[in-house]
């Protein structure tokens, strides 16, 4: 008798509904037959039979919604030498990235431990009417309203990428955008970064406003002559006679457990481009508001997503036409004792490090960067001024890094006002390993920015 | 140095190091039957790996070679002592037909301290110095210049040996494949491109993402030779092989070879494969099994009997099962190891 256990079907996935059983009690099964139908966070995926039995107990009915990763869901019983039932398929191994060791930040997908949106935190954009409403939404669904909206306004929008239209995008960012506006505008390329980033900067030229999705940001290091030399430079050296209005766009930094060469935040590389704007959301509203802005730019704009965020929910204004100034960070949460700064995901962490700093009395004071280039050091200064520390928080490399950045300019223009220098957290200086221990060293964490907030305060 | 000692004689038969008889039915006959255990492994290792990721014990993306398992075998089965191997991201079978242990693949991918890269690389990025086997690459395409680079080593040195570069059909199409090839032609480097058409990129079928599908024809602009091969018969790989790392070998250039080949699963683990239908993929499973097939095959030429395939089955299963449990028991590697090997 073996178990056949609730299986993880995605790098995120915790756990699925079991939409649909494929086979009854009773039912023989041979190796590679459809079992059921399970909904994972991205997706519906078929579940296949392993091994050869007979269905003997159906242990979780179809429909069964919130079924852990790991749970037995049906008993199989095998005859025959070649059936036997694996030793291990049986023991339940708690799996790393769900175990209770599991940094809070890095669960996505399903809503839970993400932190609650706007309601304490001061989120209203200034630019937004009282008594608008709001919708919740997925950072997933926001990017790709704001590309709808913008295609549907201006006809030459488009998008291009590997797996955009027919797959409906590898992550499912440009969903139904083929079924709306056709193939001319909603393109499969191949596997040609250098190509299709130069054809994206040449239809620019030609005075079209391309869309280029990358795969995610490692993949456009095949195309990074394309964006720097072509795209950011070119208006340049022509003495302003072209532009290049392009959005380059796609999920950036650490995924889970993807190793060295799929596992990396870019946002220091492009910010150090002068030419082109660098954008990195954390919010669904901020993701909305600034793809449009980006994809109305004159300029290349770099917009940095973040996989582990796509499927958090927070509420997004219902306006027709919500767009957002590229270049403004916002203080999501006011406090007198420090500021922690951050952007994408780790906004997420400051979050959760500022509830905890509270219950110990330090109130401190959240900027989410938002942009990187234009940095928006204004606001960062006005900041530190009346907290006199500061702490900056990213999953980057430290060397050359957003902290680093924000640093300098800090020292450069309150350096009276500090009561101690800056402190910077970090990614660890090292290639992302793959072992799952490895990996949660490797990367900031809420305890890091605490202690990091306290050493600034001089508390231990 | 081993390397040097790759000649023409190699490319023979490649006599593996359990094959014993001498004569060349013997040999035949043992190699055989090496093909086709080396075929079940992969397709039980992968299995097995499947099994693993559903609970949990592999991460991030796991991409099985199930249903292709025929192209690197029939292709090792040509290779000889001292040549060089350089795969993508799907390269859990070729490590294991490279002679690579099956635990310290298997612990590679639960991340831990006994796996090939000591928990740090994971299923896409692997290395064995000592089999030649040169990755493992994660990045579509730039495995090409990097295979094109050890036959560049290989000229220089006049070692003899030869590389193989293994890539895929959605690989074909990126730019530093094409400069590969002049430069691999130019030079005249022993380099045997191998193209698994596995007729999918992802969920892209080749006729969306590819001019000419006929990708043995894409050396034609750098005259390179190419050919097309039935991927999922072990022996025609076989032959074809020999007869492109003969041609390598002798200083004759780069040769191409088109494996038309098939995935069964998924791209990766988490991909609901809605761009092809089930039955294709059971058709395929059906009539084309590469592994059942040929076991069919040999039942008939008197090669071996069915109980004699049911008994490597059983050894096969319990070899994998004792990989899997040294995968899952062995330790993570220790948190120092965070900052090793980053320099030398
Ligand atoms: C430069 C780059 N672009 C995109 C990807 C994402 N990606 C990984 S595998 C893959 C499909 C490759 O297909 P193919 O070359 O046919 O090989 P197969 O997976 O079929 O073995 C893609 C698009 C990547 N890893 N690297
Ligand atoms: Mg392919």
């Amino acid at each position: 008798m073996t178990q056949i256990l609730m299986p993880a079907l995605s790098p995120t996935m915790e756990e699925g509904k079991l939409a649909k059983w494929h086979v009854k009690e009773g039912d023989a099964v041979k190796a590679g037959d459809i079992l059921a139908e399970i909904e994972t966070d991205k997706a519906t995926m078929e579940f296949e039979a392993i091994d050869e039995g007979r269905i003997a107990k159906i242990l979780v009915p179809e429909g069964a919604e919130g079924v852990k990763v790991n749970a037995p869901i049906a008993e199989l019983t095998q005859d025959g030498e070649t059936a036997k039932p694996a030793p291990t398929q049986t023991k339940t191994i708690p799996s790393p990235l769900v175990g209770e060791g599991a940094p809070q930040a890095r669960k996505g997908g399903n809503g839970h431990a993400v932190p609650a949106a706007p309601a304490a935190a001061n989120l209203e954009d200034p630019a937004i009417p009282e008594g608008t409403e709001y919708i919740n939404m997925t950072v997933r669904d926001a990017l790709r309203d704001a590309m709808a909206e913008e295609m549907r306004r201006d006809p030459s929008v488009f998008l291009m990428g590997e797996e955009v239209a027919q797959y409906q995008g590898a992550y499912k960012v440009s969903q139904g955008l083929l079924e709306e506006f056709g193939p001319e505008r909603v393109i499969d390329t191949p596997i040609t970064e250098q190509g299709f980033a130069g054809v994206g900067v040449g239809a620019a030229f030609g005075g079209l406003r391309p869309i280029v999705e990358f795969m995610t940001w490692n993949f456009a290091m095949q195309a990074i002559d394309q964006i720097i030399n072509s795209a950011a430079k070119t208006l340049y050296m022509s003495g302003g006679q072209m532009g290049c209005p392009i959005v380059f766009r796609g999920p950036n930094g650490p995924a889970a457990r993807v190793a060295a060469q799929h596992s990396q935040d870019f946002a220091s590389w492009y910010a150090h481009v002068p030419g082109m704007k660098v954008v990195s959301p954390y919010f669904a509203a901020d993701a909305k508001g600034l793809l449009k802005a980006a994809i109305r730019d004159g300029n290349p704009v770099i917009f940095l997503e973040n996989e582990i965020v796509y499927g958090r929910t927070f509420p997004v204004p219902k306006l027709d036409d919500f767009v957002l100034p590229i270049g403004k960070a916002r203080v999501i949460r006011e406090g007198a004792h420090v500021t922690l700064v951050a952007h994408s995901i780790s906004v997420g962490l400051i979050m959760e490090a500022a509830d905890i700093l509270a219950k110990e009395g330090i109130e401190a004071e959240l900027i989410d960067l938002r942009s990187i280039r234009p940095l928006d050091t204004d606001t960062i200064i006005e900041s530190v001024k009346k907290t006199n520390r500061i702490v900056t928080v990213e999953q980057g490399w430290p060397v050359c890094s957003i902290g680093s950045e924000i640093a300098a300019a800090v020292v450069d223009a309150a350096f009276d006002y500090l009561d101690a220098p800056p402190l910077r957290i970090a990614g660890k200086d090292v290639p992302m390993p793959y072992a799952a221990n490895l990996e949660k060293l490797a990367l900031p964490t809420i305890d890091d920015i605490v202690a990091a907030a306290k050493a600034v305060l001089y508390r231990q | 140095m081993a390397r040097a000692e790759a000649t023409a004689a190699a490319n023979e038969a490649a006599p593996g190091p359990r094959e014993a008889k001498r004569t060349m039915d013997g040999a035949s006959t043992e190699r055989q039957k090496k093909f086709y255990r080396d075929m079940l492994t992969i397709r039980r290792f992968e299995e097995k790996a499947g099994q693993l990721y559903g609970m949990g014990l592999i991460g991030g993306f796991c991409h099985l070679y199930i249903g292709q398992e025929a192209v690197v075998v029939g292709m090792q089965g040509a290779l000889g002592q001292g040549d060089q191997v350089v795969t993508t991201y799907r390269d859990h079978g070729h490590m294991l037909a490279c002679g690579m242990d099956p635990g310290g693949v298997m612990a590679e991918l639960t991340g831990r301290i006994t796996g090939y890269s000591r928990g740090k690389g994971g299923s896409m990025h692997m290395f064995s110095r000592e089999k030649n086997f040169f990755g493992g690459h994660g990045i579509v395409g730039a495995n090409v210049p990097i295979g094109t680079g050890l036959a560049f080593s290989n000229r220089y040195t006049k070692n003899g040996a030869v590389c193989l570069t293994y890539f895929g059909d959605g690989a074909a199409n990126q730019g530093q494949v094409f400069e590969s090839f002049n430069m691999a032609e130019l030079w005249k480097l022993p380099v045997i491109y191998v193209i698994e058409n596995n007729q999918y990129a992802m969920g892209t079928a080749v006729v969306r993402s590819t001019s000419e599908t006929h990708l043995y024809k894409r050396g034609a602009a750098h005259n390179i030779p190419g050919e097309a091969v039935d991927g999922m018969d072990v022996e025609a790989v076989f032959e074809a092989g020999k007869k492109a790392i003969l041609w390598a070998r002798e200083g004759k250039g780069p040769y191409i070879l088109e494996m038309k080949t098939y995935r069964y699963r998924g791209h990766s683990m988490s991909d609901p494969a809605k761009y092809r239908t089930r039955e294709e993929v059971q058709e395929v499973r059906e009539k084309h099994d590469p592994i059942d097939t040929f076991g069919a095959r040999l039942v008939k030429q008197g090669v071996v009997k069915e109980d004699d395939l049911k008994a490597m089955e059983r050894e096969i299963r319990a070899a994998i099962n004792r990989a899997a449990e040294f995968a899952s028991e062995s330790p993570e590697p220790p948190p120092e190891d965070l900052y090793t090997d980053v320099l030398k």
